[in-house]
């Protein structure tokens, strides 16, 4: 595993800038693999999911984001109560622990792009800005998946 | 103390009765034949029942329209990110496993957000997962009038600048004669789903 991610890190440093490179860094913060799911035409909201690892002394936290594919970003969560999908803003936003992760998936934590401009589609990438309360703001792109992706029925699996 | 739980004993008894009285109403008034299924003598309760609203062409849908099909019906609304496009997407899946029976079933999203699903909206939302889906929406009291018969939770949260729903996800399995067949939950295995389907379509 750590040889695969060295060799992927290797790969990514040799093709600086390209599609394999897709994490990114703001300050002890790495922002590992946005993606969200390709949205249907007249949907109003996409999902964005990422993982945050923070691999510094103090604990930071998201707190919002901005893109121009959306009206707003907001960060929400989502939980299965029974039968019942519960879904609430997290005004607070989300803390990534010193030397912890957080993850925001499908079925849980994630991005809200709400207003958007255009459906989103599978194959493009969209620019988000992140807000960090201590790393401050950094610029990624989501690789949006198939509308599908990362559920029960969805073929090719592993991101 | 023991008086407030006696007075709060009475009122649930009451409200009890009430609601027993209120459902033989509907059943009495219930204008399709097969409702029989509606009546419920072992205190659990009924799900399904007569309803009005308007589907994703704009015309006026009641329960005698899904009659003499099966249906799978799913509650949602297309402000949202994960659940309802997840479950559109994994129904689409399991009506090309099931062939042509899926053409003998009806397949319907009904909105739980009627103040922004309209049925242009509707349409095109359900329509891009598959053609044989259909949505139905209609005033927020015939939208009331068909989760409660159905025993759908839908709830209304606030967020900063806007609102989003709360909702149960499972799907509702309804045989030909309207009656309550089954459901199948949203974390459930596709190839159980699958089965469900199959004793659905031919039932
Ligand atoms: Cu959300």
């Amino acid at each position: 595993m750590r040889i695969l991610h060295a060799a992927s890190l290797a790969a990514a440093l040799l093709t600086a800038g390209s599609a394999l490179a897709h994490d990114y860094r703001a300050g002890s913060v790495e922002i590992d693999h946005p993606w969200s799911r390709a949205t249907p035409p007249n949907a109003n909201v996409g999902g964005g999911y990422l993982t945050l690892r923070n691999d510094g002394e103090e604990p930071d936290r998201l707190i919002g984001g901005s893109s121009p594919a959306a009206e707003r970003v907001e960060i929400h969560t989502m939980e299965m109560e029974g039968d019942v999908m519960r879904m609430r803003q997290l005004p607070d936003g989300v803390e990534i622990p010193a030397g912890g992760t957080a993850e925001l998936a499908p079925g849980g934590m994630h991005l809200m792009l709400i207003g958007l401009a255009a459906p989103l589609v599978e194959g493009e990438r969209v620019p988000l800005t992140l807000e960090f309360e201590k790393a401050g703001s950094v610029e990624v792109e989501l690789a949006i998946d198939a509308i599908g992706a990362g559920g029960a029925a969805d073929a090719h699996s592993g991101h | 103390m023991r008086r407030a739980r006696i007075v709060l004993l009475a009122g649930a008894a009451i409200a009890v009765l009430a609601s027993a009285y209120a459902a033989s109403l509907v059943v009495s008034r219930g204008p399709v034949a097969g409702s029989g299924g509606l009546v419920s003598s072992t205190g659990t309760a009924a799900i399904g029942g007569p309803f009005s609203m308007i589907d994703d062409r704009g015309e006026r849908v009641t329960e005698a329209d899904l009659t003499g099909k099966p249906s799978v019906i799913f509650f949602g609304f297309t402000y949202c990110p994960d659940v309802c496009p997840t479950t559109l997407f994994e129904l689409t899946a399991l009506m090309e496993r099931l062939g042509s029976s899926a053409d003998d079933v009806n397949f319907v999203m009904v909105s739980v957000d009627p103040e922004r699903d309209t049925p242009e909206i509707l349409h095109e939302y359900v329509k891009a997962f598959d053609q044989r889906f259909r949505g139905f929406t209609g005033t927020q009291e015939e939208v009331d009038r068909i989760t409660e018969a159905y025993k759908v939770q839908v709830e209304r949260v606030e967020t900063e600048q806007s609102y989003t729903m709360n909702h149960t996800a499972s799907v509702y399995l309804m045989d030909s004669d309207n009656r309550f067949f089954g459901t199948i939950s949203y974390h459930e295995d596709q190839n159980a789903a699958l089965a469900k389907l199959e004793r659905l379509a031919g039932a």
